[in-house]
């Protein structure tokens, strides 16, 4: 059974100990599984999506559908910044440079997540690792290779655009460089 | 700036609390902290209520409370800095007193995370860090966060899983001493070689668990301690604080939680404590092992150890009891449990009772200097404190 498939079994369950509930005593009281303890199960489920505003950021989103990664740069300092904004904290400006970056890199560290956020549980285990470019910036993000073992400190990497086919939109992965 | 003591605290049980509500809960701790204390709520103007939340009911948990406790009227808000929200709330109290702004002031702190059903709990979680370029595409979640570390610090100075074990070993056999405790059973280092991985290389028995508790400190001015004629009060010597990015790709090699570091050398500085000489003088500490290469990652942040060294340490059983400096007698994060808003807080709890030594005798740290440290991390090193105690004002 996947960890969705689990997860869904277990609320599935409690819904249909809540009606019991509500049918024997006309209240969502049911007995916590774990200590017996009564518990009222609340009635009202909060569905909560984000709305985030990535205007600033529309030419990073634009270069994705070209295959290209960008970063921002101070052109006062020469910061650069990843994931990009458009202002430089140390010069205190706005109006940076958009840059693309090489994707050339190596791994810094990475981890496979098993135990996965409820809405990451329709997808297999995955690896995510975080990559130094030569441009002097990291970027986190999933790792192309699903085999722990093969994957090194250190190793060299590339960072490249990519559509997650499971779920249908343009994302960026790190790639191990003898792929 | 005026010095500032602990007259009063309390600790819940931690573990799955389905026995009482949040308020309940809260009860558990404070009504014991007030007895010791020897105040009245009249005596109180405010109280920082340090709580996460979200995976609980109440929105405002601080004034809900209040109200409960019979506080309604008094100063409130809630305190928010991750899984070290109990230290910024200590730190808010103590620097309302040391201002001159109050004589008393309660510091609460409180978390039930068991009123959401586990999907939720690890979902919520996973969301303490950057939500849109770390959580939103790429699923991290709190044990992976620090997996990034784990993975790095091993592979960087060649420390093996059987070195992550024996933390968790050694907080399991404290926590077994400890009543409060929320797993008060030893593990072995074949059942933490057969745990699974939860985000690898980290597995389950290098975490911590799902826990409600709470944990209340009462803190008094000096004019106020007097007053009241309260018996062994222990001073908060130095509350060092810093923070780090948000994006975990923001930092540099992963060997270290640079905030951490910040934090402690801020506190010694504070109260006046040579670095170098820190073992020697602090006689337990509390550090914050939400996952075993944390505790490793402390020991050298700390200055406890030096860098690649703090794996060494704990094979050599150094932070036991009796050994070069110990650390989490109480069971830590990982047995006690680590009801997120009471954690930090849980700490100062812990630590007046081994200074005052009047917990279990098992598990009680020899106490020579009469100096105790409290490392408070939230998130993934995104937010530090680190707290210092002693029993001499």
């Amino acid at each position: 059974m996947s960890q969705k498939e689990a997860f869904d079994q277990f609320l599935k369950s409690l819904d249909e100990a809540v009606k019991e509930a509500k049918r024997a005593i006309k209240l969502p009281l049911i007995p916590d599984q774990k200590t017996g303890r009564l518990l009222w199960i609340s009635n009202r489920e909060l569905r909560l999506r984000y709305a985030i505003s990535v205007d600033s950021n529309k030419k990073f989103y634009e270069a994705l559908l070209d295959g290209k990664l960008l970063a921002t740069k101070c052109p006062t300092c020469g910061a650069l910044y990843f994931p990009p904004q458009d202002y430089c904290n140390r010069c205190k400006k706005q109006g940076l440079q958009w840059v693309e970056l090489s994707g050339e890199g190596e791994l810094l560290s990475y981890t496979k997540v098993v135990v996965k956020p409820y809405s990451f549980s329709h997808l297999e285990d995955y690896i995510v690792g975080i990559a130094k470019l030569k441009e002097g910036i990291n970027i986190l993000a999933w790792v192309s290779e699903k085999d722990v073992s093969k994957l090194k400190r250190g190793m060299k990497v590339n960072v490249r655009v990519k559509e997650r086919e499971e779920e249908g939109y343009l994302v960026y992965e790190i790639v191990p460089a003898q792929d | 700036m005026r010095k500032v003591g602990i007259i009063g605290v309390g600790h819940s049980k931690f573990g799955v609390r389905s026995d009482l509500n949040m308020n309940e809960l809260v009860l558990e701790s404070f009504k014991p902290a007030m007895e010791e204390a020897g105040i009245t709520n009249d005596d109180i103007s405010f109280l920082y209520v340090s709580n996460v939340g979200f995976w609980s009911s109440e929105e405002l948990p601080a004034i809900s409370i209040a109200e409960y406790l019979g506080l309604t009227g008094k100063g409130a808000m809630r305190v928010e800095a991750a899984c070290a929200s109990g230290s910024a709330a200590l730190k808010a109290a103590h620097d309302m007193i040391s201002a001159g702004e109050a004589d008393i002031v309660a510091a609460i702190g409180v978390e039930k995370m068991n009123e959401s059903f586990t999907p939720s709990v690890v979902e919520i979680i996973g969301r303490a860090g950057n939500y849109l370029w770390e959580f939103e595409n790429f699923g991290m979640t709190f044990p992976g966060y620090y997996a990034m570390y784990a993975t790095a610090y091993m592979q960087h100075y060649g420390a093996r899983e059987e070195d992550l074990g024996e933390i968790a070993i050694k907080n399991h056999h404290y926590g077994a001493k400890n009543p409060l405790a929320q797993f008060q059973k030893e593990i072995t280092m074949e059942d933490y070689l057969n745990s699974k991985y939860v985000a690898w290389p980290i597995k389950l028995l290098d975490s911590t668990p799902i826990s409600d508790g709470s944990s209340t400190v009462i803190l008094a001015s000096e004019d106020a301690i007097r007053k009241i004629g309260a018996k062994d009060v222990v001073w908060i010597k130095g509350i060092g604080y810093s923070s780090d990015t948000s994006n975990l790709s923001k930092r540099s090699d992963f060997l270290s939680l640079e905030a951490a570091r910040r934090a402690a050398y801020l506190a010694y500085k504070k109260a006046g404590v040579d670095p170098e000489k820190v073992t020697s003088l602090i006689d337990v500490a509390e550090v914050h092992d939400c996952f075993t290469i944390a505790e490793i990652l402390a020991y050298e942040d700390l200055g406890f150890f030096k860098r690649g060294e703090g794996f060494i340490a704990v094979r050599e059983k150094q932070t036991y009891r009796g050994g070069k400096i110990p650390v989490n007698l109480s069971g830590g994060l990982k047995a006690k449990g680590h009801p997120l808003g009471a954690t930090g807080l849980g700490m100062v709890v812990e630590l007046t009772k081994q200074l005052r030594m009047k917990v279990e005798k098992s598990r009680q740290a020899d106490i020579k200097n009469g100096w105790a440290l409290a490392h408070n991390v939230g998130g993934t090193g995104h937010y530090a404190y680190v707290t210092l105690l002693s029993t001499q004002k």
